[in-house]
């Protein structure tokens, strides 16, 4: 007992701390956890990286796994940024005046997003990926008062069951548009097929699971009804046109290539985008820009009557908690990076996927990539036998492969995702390569 | 105290100085989808981490000072977790890796799982949810298949007393369940009032303990009946877990469910309002609908277990939020038995000493114990033309963050304080004597703070209004 506690407890009255728990009845009391005794600083430093060393990552064992996540260089500085204890160690900045710092930071997210997207407005993050497509399917059944949602076959197997549970509460609908099975992108023919009446959007992604770019883009706007959600990797449209110019409404994606480590899938960071017409209806946690008392630019958390603390049971969503410092760090990358930087990187993803397919094609057993279409910094690679033998026999040779997809793409055949990213050299390209080779 | 916060005209990224544009290469996009323009700023690499900096330096943390928002569990977030968090280990793992070579991380996760069902007295945990509400999302999303599956897929409306955190009744309306709301009395569920309201379509009663008047639910176990009895199921939101580490738990209250706020108790940091995580524990009963997967140990080697029929699926991509989960793993091993038992003790003695020196400033409804927090009104400001906020924004200057302010809506002008264990006396001496020579001020300077910070008191209503929510809005707006 500390001089200070024994002080509070004498102006308290209470003879001792046990006093102040007095009102917790006996018929719940348990005494004490059951947990072992706390350990000092170097030793709870020893235990965790010691169990952490039993994890395999890119920096020895070359990865090709994207499915949605990648693992890009991420400048010092980000990390310098986001280090600043004022930004980690802050709570939602209920409080304006205190707060701008980090509320301008979030404005310029915001801005940053809407430049790619091509949109109005973003929110400052829902979870991740998956959960900005659950809460912009909500949004549209919202706006359209419309209960269905037409989306691609090839979507990865998370982001579809997220979605199912989002849409469990207004009982939304789930469509799904195949693939073509040459080219790897949506059939047009069965996505004319599938909207109807009903349709409260439509969910595209570009580039899609397969890492595709779609090009028909304008054709796609043309046959859909309802809302056009389009789903983009954000790095990828520092290099494709932003959706905003072909008519989406909404713009979701995972934001983590932005900045952020893939850091066994969390946190991540789900961004959000919409034209100005929806921006009520939006989902989440909005910075707004404002004046303050004395006519000076200032920044706010704005239309919060949208949100759970105010408007309760009928809120947009129940966020609270979101990702903020996740999208702290994405405006930092993307202003370290600046327009030339994100555009040069996503040009360099581009060149080395080329490669590095063209180099899996050579080998006899491969076909790479396994569409004939345009692709961003993944593509699906078939292989001449099951693809679980040869990812087994690329693990034994010290390289992680693509994601396997025949658990739930068995229409594709043997085959697998591969993603390349800047942060493969090389000669990690030769040691996949090499790898391959053995294991055809 | 004196307090100036640190004052930068700094202009947006996208008004700074930038240069010149590269042009695109051809032929890496099919030409239909080419960009062509990209209106991102370019400017030099130290010209961004100096705008960051500023940035920060109007930016108040923990590590800045006193930081009292009730429910939000503002605490010194060790730095060594940091640390931790950031290794290559945690940050360049994929999350589609093969088992093989995620062990460490497999095992951080399914030790974790074992040590928060204990600390709730639950049977098995899910650390998939992304924060507190999407915690409460699954646990209703667990609740409703939960009676599907027995033939009692009726139930739909969900019970919440009037205390209760805005998130539990989003949480229920975007599942499209009716909220009935429960009145409190004396600062507690009235049981009369919840035995009305219990019935053959509850779903599930929702209830932090404490509530979040910090007054402890003595009678949570006959609540726990009534539910119970009229078939539905007990769910506790986690948000106010500071206050009960060792002395009691939601298992042993009769809860079937909860979840956890790791950024608040388990002190992974709050990072400007998230990330978060939200782990649910449940019982054996409801264990066979957790999301998938979970984390399973056969003595030798650490799987993913998606071999589950009856879980739910998933409520958010992967297996959660990662690196926040090694942070509170960190955090746990650290305190131990005797470490948590202290923050518990701590956080309730700082917010009972602290309620008895406001109370010499403020009215604060209900007489007796608090536990981790309490609420003061201000209503008595009103005498001399204040409001509870005029208060909150004058303590800025005085180098304090406010407490939570309006909430819960069952007391007027509410001035919501939750110190947490990681402060000292001194620091809540200086707090309380702050409120108190606000009180006596100069109502006009009261009311046109705060006066020391980077603003002063930001339009709220014009930004509402006339929304600019980006660069493009901003520049349409202004013709530019």
């Amino acid at each position: 007992m500390s001089w200070e506690e024994d002080e509070m407890l004498r102006a308290l009255g209470a003879p001792d701390v046990a006093a102040l728990f007095a009102d917790i009845p006996a018929a719940v009391r348990v005494d004490g956890l059951d947990l072992p005794r706390g350990l000092a600083e170097p030793d709870v430093v020893s235990r965790v990286t010691s169990i952490l060393r039993r994890n395999r990552m890119g920096e020895e064992m070359p990865t090709f796994l994207g499915a949605g996540l990648y693992d890009h260089f991420v400048p010092a500085s980000v990390r310098a940024i986001t280090a600043r204890s004022e930004f980690y160690s802050s709570y939602t900045p209920y409080q304006a005046e205190l707060s701008q710092g980090i509320l301008q930071a979030l404005f310029e997210y915001q801005s940053i997003v809407c430049e790619l997207t091509g949109m109005d407005a973003a929110n400052t993050s829902m979870y991740d990926g998956s959960t900005a497509l659950g809460e912009a399917a909500l949004m549209a059944a919202r706006i359209t008062g419309k209960r269905e949602i037409v989306v691609p076959r090839a979507l990865h197997w998370d982001r579809r069951q997220v979605l199912e549970n989002y849409g469990r509460g207004p009982g939304l609908r789930i469509r799904e548009v195949p693939f073509d099975r040459r080219t790897g992108t949506l059939d047009l023919a069965a996505l004319r097929e599938s909207v109807t009446e009903e349709t409260a959007a439509v969910y595209v992604e570009n580039p899609n699971f397969f890492g595709i770019f779609d090009d028909r883009v304008d054709e796609i706007r043309e046959i859909a009804r309802g809302l056009l959600v389009v789903g983009a990797n954000p790095l990828s449209l520092a290099v494709a046109r932003p959706p905003g110019d072909y008519g989406a409404d909404i713009v979701v994606g995972e934001g983590q290539p932005l900045g952020n480590a893939v850091a066994f899938g969390g946190p991540l960071l789900g961004v959000f985008a919409c034209r100005e017409e929806h921006i009520r209806k939006m989902p989440g946690r909005v910075i707004g820009m404002t004046r303050d008392a004395d006519g000076r630019r200032a920044f706010c958390m704005t239309m919060q009557s949208r949100e759970q603390h105010i408007r309760r049971e009928k809120a947009m969503s129940n966020i609270c908690t979101n990702e903020t410092l996740l999208a702290v760090a994405s405006a930092a990358y993307g202003a370290i990076l600046g327009g030339n930087g994100l555009r040069r990187l996503a040009e360099r993803n581009v060149e080395r996927a080329r490669e590095l397919a063209a180099r899996i094609a050579g080998i006899a057993g491969f076909a790479a990539p396994a569409f004939h279409a345009e692709h961003f910094n993944e593509f699906v690679v078939r292989t001449a036998r099951p693809y679980v033998e040869i990812h087994g026999a690329l693990l034994r040779a010290g390289v992680h492969g693509g994601v396997s997809l025949e658990p739930h793409f068995p229409e594709v055949g043997h085959a697998a995702l591969f993603a390349t990213t800047e942060v493969h050299r090389l000669e990690d390209h030769d040691r996949l390569v090499a790898a391959l080779e053995a294991a055809a | 105290m004196r307090f100036r916060q640190a004052v930068w005209d700094e202009p947006l990224l996208f008004e700074k100085r930038s240069n010149e544009v590269d042009p695109p290469k051809p032929g890496l996009v099919p030409p239909a989808l080419e960009r062509a323009e990209l209106d991102l700023p370019n400017l030099p690499e130290w010209e961004v981490v100096r705008h960051f900096t500023r940035l920060s330096e109007m930016t108040f943390g923990i590590d800045s000072g006193f930081y009292p928002l009730g429910s939000c569990t503002m605490k010194f977030n060790p730095k060594v977790n940091e640390e931790l968090a950031a290794l290559p280990q945690v940050a360049r793992v994929h999350p589609e890796q093969d088992v093989s070579t995620v062990q460490g991380a497999l095992q951080i996760l399914y030790e974790l799982q074992q040590t928060l069902a204990a600390i709730g007295g639950m049977d098995a945990v899910t650390l998939q949810p992304a924060a507190g509400a999407q915690g409460e999302f699954t646990g209703l999303l667990m609740a409703r298949a939960y009676h599907q599956d027995r033939g009692d897929g009726e139930r739909n409306e969900v019970l919440l007393p009037d205390t209760a955190h805005g998130t539990n009744f989003a949480s229920a309306g975007m599942l499209g369940f009716r909220v009935v709301e429960v009145p409190s009395k004396e600062g507690q569920v009235d049981l009369a009032a919840l035995r009305k309201a219990a019935g053959p379509h509850t779903l599930a009663l929702m209830l932090t303990n404490p509530n979040t008047l910090g007054i402890f639910e003595s009678r949570v176990l006959d609540i726990a009946d009534i539910v119970h009895d009229a078939g539905g199921l007990l769910y506790y939101d986690g948000a106010n877990f500071n206050a009960i580490l060792g002395k009691t738990n939601p298992g042993r209250m009769g809860f079937d469910m909860l979840h956890f706020n790791l950024h608040k108790t388990f002190t992974t940091p709050h990072g400007g309002g998230g990330p978060g995580v939200g782990p649910v524990g449940v019982t054996k009963a409801l264990e066979p609908y957790l999301p998938v997967p979970q984390v399973a140990f056969d003595g030798a080697r650490y799987s993913l277990d998606y071999a589950r029929p009856k879980s739910i699926g998933k409520v958010r991509a992967w297996y959660g939020n990662f690196a926040l989960l090694v942070r509170a793993y960190a955090y746990i091993l650290g305190q131990g038995s005797d470490g948590l038992a202290w923050v518990t003790e701590r956080a309730v003695l700082n917010a009972n000493y602290l309620k008895k020196r406001l109370e010499s400033h403020m009215d604060v409804p209900f007489p007796g114990l608090r536990k981790h927090e309490f609420v003061a009104s201000g209503s008595g400001l009103r005498e001399r033309g204040l409001r509870t906020m005029d208060l909150a924004k004058r303590l800025m200057d005085h180098g304090f963050h406010p407490p939570t302010v309006y909430f819960p809506h069952l007391i007027d002008e509410a001035f919501m304080v939750e110190p947490t264990e990681t402060e000292s006396k001194e620091t809540l001496d200086a707090f309380a004597d702050a409120v108190g020579a606000i009180l006596k001020e100069d109502p006009d300077v009261v009311r046109t703070a705060p006066h020391n910070t980077a603003v002063s008191r930001v339009d709220e209503v014009l930004a509402a209004r006339e929304p600019i929510l980006s660069w493009r809005m901003w520049r349409r707006k202004k013709g530019g």
